[in-house]
């Protein structure tokens, strides 16, 4: 049987990667909050990196998949737990354009 | 692949643990939009978390869901994706989860402490 390529399918294929990056990222932002032990300035020396433009970049970007994961995700159990009908292709939609919307906040905050 | 008892309870364990993060996400989300303005410092962060019990306990059980419920999520990619043995691939989430909880609890206490 061969999922037919649709929107649903390339929100699958969004949640999965999204879930793939962020736990790729979490040792990286976990030691980096961790250099706290030694110090205030040790990890104050670190959030420095927060003002390359790149890391912006990146930073920006994580936001924007925290956001999508946790809405295609909730799409998802919506769809195996509650009684409404449908595929909500709506909220994939919704969860886009709100998960975009975030990283444009995002971007006025830190501009 | 319903019909392995281990499979149901991975899959129940990945919806429980999801229902835990989304207003954890939801919250970290806001606090990241509304911390940031003006770039983040070690002082603005440790001087929200520092001895705070309530945060803590928000970021400890935050780690516990993350590491558990990315762990899963990696395994799915490795049998799915990677067509991984199942035998494998949980020996290596496994191996994940561990750092994933031992990292993450570290930071808590860093930003504690």
């Amino acid at each position: 049987m061969r999922a037919r390529r649709g929107i649903g399918f390339w929100a699958a294929i969004l949640h999965r990667l999204s879930g793939l990056a962020l736990v790729l990222f979490l040792p990286m932002h976990f030691l980096l909050l961790a250099t706290a032990l030694r110090g205030e300035a040790a990890l104050d020396g670190w959030l420095r990196l927060a003002d390359m433009p790149l890391v912006k970049v990146a930073e920006w970007g994580l936001v924007v998949l925290l956001s999508l994961h946790l809405l295609l995700g909730l799409r998802l159990l919506i769809l195996e737990f509650l009684p409404w009908s449908g595929l909500r292709h709506g909220w994939i939609w919704g969860g886009v354009a709100a998960s975009l919307a975030l990283g444009a906040v995002f971007i006025g905050q830190v501009a | 692949m319903m019909e392995r008892p281990i499979e149901a309870r991975l899959f129940a364990i990945q919806r429980v643990t999801a229902l835990v993060l989304a207003p954890l996400v939801l919250v970290h989300l806001g606090l990241i939009l509304w911390a940031v303005e003006g770039g983040l410092t070690a002082a603005e962060i440790l001087g929200r978390t520092r001895g705070s019990l309530v945060w803590t306990a928000f970021y400890g059980v935050f780690v516990f869901a993350a590491a558990t419920h990315g762990a899963i999520g990696l395994r799915n990619i490795l049998v799915e994706w990677a067509r991984m043995a199942r035998p494998a691939a949980a020996k290596i989430s496994l191996g994940v989860a561990s750092i994933l909880l031992v990292l993450g609890l570290r930071a808590v206490w860093a930003v504690f402490a």
